[in-house]
């Protein structure tokens, strides 16, 4: 099979900080990371390439740093990694970003030939929109499989797919046809560690870098800031809650300590109690 | 995978390992550095204090680009009792030079900067991954290491160990034994944020300038050991120290304790007022000084930076002696590359002699003696004689009405009445571990 899969360099969430006085946000010395929605893609393209062989290519548009991750990415297992890295993509908003990614994806196929899935992140941590998987399924016209937990059958000779994906009131067993575009759910996988020659063979890759022309884009209006119609108005930095935190000290053993838990739990959430009774048939 | 042998495989990516690759890299050698952390730096810790000089032999312009925080212009040394401090302040505007002598760092920063240069260098650098054992020939000649990654194992004609202060790999190899409780410091160190006008104000600083501040004193209980606080640009770094042994024999209070009441005293507690803690890390120092140098050189690897003890915990210099045996570590590969020479414990010999014939030998000798001396003087220094300075300041500086000769008299009995004649015994036995 030829697998797809795009991630996003972001900065590393937990490690950011707001500025105490000015409320801005301080990403000096924050490391940065794969948005880890896009590693629950990453290592379902890789169980896929362990069943029916093929390739995994990983694809970004990102600044020039952005290679790390695709490095990063090269470790865990995949076979290339391709930047799509330009000045003229500095402020994109989900729709150009998608147009660019998009671009990124055809270009490829050029070379490789048209992937039979395209996995993207549910969302990305610093942005948080879930956007930009959709918008590539939609300008490539691939079948669109949102929120996957698990895909239950794949058939690559007969280009179908079966996948389970969480709705709002439950899952749906959903099947279509490939090519597709998969947002993997969290929690669904677990990526795995690159052997030995994985990680030497990311360390000495060479990652192949693309600008807009390169992908074919002479448009500029439809890149970066100018083909963003997003505004971001403000940006604030939420208030402190007045509720602190309760410290429960362990020190009266196991079952005393699980009691004093339980009781601070109910005394915040009365109904809760009275729903667990009533789901126990009473005491 | 087919059979790569490097030039030579580092282990570890603190400021030893990246000297070591850095330098054969840029030799031409074909490298490969191993890493535990998810990046070079992501676990290390330090006060830190960079001293320029070890860099600069390596990389002389370093300072246009590493991520540096303060040049220090003021140096505070604290004796302290419960209640205060007495201290010797040096600063001078000289410090203010083209080309400063020592910088605060951040760690996790710095060493991913330097990390950078090995890697242009053209060293293949792997993160993430543990060396877990080292492979030998039939012979006893090392010629690799194995990973925790799954695969057979990586080979190179000499294997550098900058593993840092636990020294995993040289322990379970046989190559070192492990460490004594005595010949170890265990340190906390917080980092604070606070805006960087509010440090400049509090520390009487402008622009890039940066104040250090070394304590010792009862804020250790009387165990051996010390505390400091030095200045970044936007946090600062605090933290404190005691030797392991020290804190199962008398450690009443756990390090964090020590930590948070040295955050408290009332010296400390305004220079933090207001602060946001960023931070925690703790980390072990090797202390032992000279004795507890291990055997730095065998068959097939050479031993550079905290794994082989270099630091000089009188001076607190430590990156820059890990910096120097990496790169002298390095320098001595090369030679023996350039000559086709194998990497025999032999042949490696030239390492040790370029140590001894370098300051950082000539250091680590010259305070053979320090570790014995407070290993028996540890709670006369540590506690009895700050305790006695801080009163003697008191006694001298309250006007009270008493005439001076009395004040005098006051503060030699005091001394006389803790210490007696030994007084002069603890200044012949430090002014020997001194020599
Ligand atoms: C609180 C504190 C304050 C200090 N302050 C100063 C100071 O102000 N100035 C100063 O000069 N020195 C200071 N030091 C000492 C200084 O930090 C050390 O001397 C220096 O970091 C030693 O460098 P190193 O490269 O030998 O070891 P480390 O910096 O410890 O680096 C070792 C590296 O090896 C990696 N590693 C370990 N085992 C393995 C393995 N099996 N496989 C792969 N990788 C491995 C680690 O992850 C790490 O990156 C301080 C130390 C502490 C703890």
């Amino acid at each position: 099979m030829r697998i797809f899969v795009c991630i996003k360099q972001v900065p590393d969430s937990a490690q950011i900080r707001v500025h105490p006085v000015t409320n801005t946000i301080m990403r000096q010395g924050v490391p940065t990371i794969i948005n880890p929605y896009d590693l629950f893609g990453l290592e379902e393209a890789l169980r896929l390439r362990d069943r029916f062989g093929g390739t995994v290519t990983v694809l970004t548009m990102g600044p020039p740093m952005a290679s790390e991750s695709l490095r990063k990415a090269l470790g865990y297992g995949a076979d290339r990694g391709l930047l799509l890295t330009d000045r003229f993509f500095a402020g994109s908003d989900t729709l150009a970003t998608s147009y660019a990614l998009a671009r990124l994806i055809e270009k490829a196929a050029e070379e490789e030939g048209m992937p039979q899935i395209v996995f993207c992140g549910k969302q990305t941590i610093d942005g948080d929109t879930a956007q930009v998987g959709p918008g590539i399924a939609q300008r490539l016209g691939l079948s669109q499989l949102t929120y996957v937990s698990a895909i239950d059958e794949i058939d690559p000779e007969k280009g179908s797919i079966t996948v389970r994906r969480r709705a709002d009131h439950g899952v749906q067993v959903l099947t279509s046809r490939l090519p597709a575009m998969i947002t993997m759910l969290e929690g669904s996988n677990h990526i795995r560690r690159g052997t030995q020659s994985d990680v030497l063979r990311a360390a000495q890759a060479k990652i192949t870098q693309w600008n807009a022309a390169a992908v074919g884009i002479t448009d500029l209006s439809l890149c970066g800031l100018r083909g963003s119609p997003t505004v971001v108005k403000r940006v604030f930095a939420p208030a402190a809650r007045s509720e602190k935190a309760d410290m429960i000290p362990a020190t009266g053993g196991g079952s005393a300590t699980a009691a004093a838990l339980i009781d601070a739990i109910f005394a915040r959430q009365p109904a809760l109690e009275e729903d667990l009774i009533s789901a126990a048939g009473g005491y | 995978m087919s059979k790569v042998v490097f030039d030579a495989i580092v282990v570890g990516a603190g400021p030893a390992g990246n000297s070591a690759a850095y330098t054969m890299a840029n030799a031409g050698l074909n490298v490969l550095q191993i890493e535990r952390g998810e990046y070079s730096g992501s676990k290390n810790v330090q006060g830190a204090i960079l001293y320029s000089d070890a860099l600069e032999q390596m990389i002389p312009d370093f300072r246009e680009e590493a991520p540096l925080e303060r040049h220090i212009v003021e140096q505070r040394i604290w004796m302290m009792d419960d209640r205060g401090h007495t201290g010797m302040h040096h600063r001078s505007d000289d410090y203010n030079e083209d080309l400063p002598n020592r910088y605060t760092i951040i760690r996790a920063q710095f060493d991913k900067w330097f990390n950078r240069q090995v890697r242009d260098a053209g060293a293949t650098v792997l993160y993430e991954t543990t060396a877990t054992s080292l492979l030998r020939d039939p012979g006893g000649q090392v010629i690799g290491v194995q990973t925790d990654r799954e695969g057979e194992g990586f080979y190179a004609n000499v294997v550098v160990l900058a593993e840092g202060v636990n020294g995993l790999v040289g322990q379970r190899s046989g190559l070192r034994s492990e460490l004594r409780p005595e010949d170890v410091a265990l340190a906390v160190k917080e980092m604070h944020f606070l805006p960087q006008e509010t440090i400049e104000s509090r520390f009487n600083i402008t622009g890039d300038e940066g104040v250090v501040i070394e304590a010792m004193g009862t804020i250790t209980d009387g165990m051996i050991g010390t505390a400091f606080l030095y200045t970044n640009r936007e946090s600062i770094s605090i933290g404190i120290g005691c030797l392991v042994s020290e804190l199962s024999r008398i450690g009443k209070d756990s390090p964090y304790q020590l930590l948070d009441r040295f955050k408290a005293h009332p010296s400390i507690r305004g220079l933090l007022e207001g602060s946001e803690m960023k931070e925690y890390a703790a980390h072990l120092i090797p202390e032992g000084g000279y004795r507890a140098i291990p055997d730095l050189v065998g068959d097939g690897w050479i031993c550079v930076g905290d794994a082989g003890h270099f630091v000089n915990a009188v001076h607190r210099e430590g990156s820059n002696l890990a910096m120097t045996t990496g790169r002298f570590a390095a320098e001595t590969i090369i030679m023996l590359n350039k000559r086709g020479q194998a990497c025999t414990k032999k042949a490696l010999g030239a390492y040790r002699q370029r140590l001894d014939d370098s300051f950082v030998m000539k250091d680590m000798k010259k305070y053979k003696d320090v570790p014995r001396m407070l290993e028996k003087q540890g709670s006369t220094i540590m506690d009895t004689y700050p305790r006695l300075m801080n009163g003697a300041a008191q006694t001298w500086f309250r006007v009270d009405g008493r005439d001076k000769k009395t004040k005098e008299n006051e503060i030699v009995k005091s001394a006389w009445r803790v210490r007696g004649l030994g007084l002069l015994g603890d200044a012949v036995k430090l002014a020997r571990a001194w020599r």
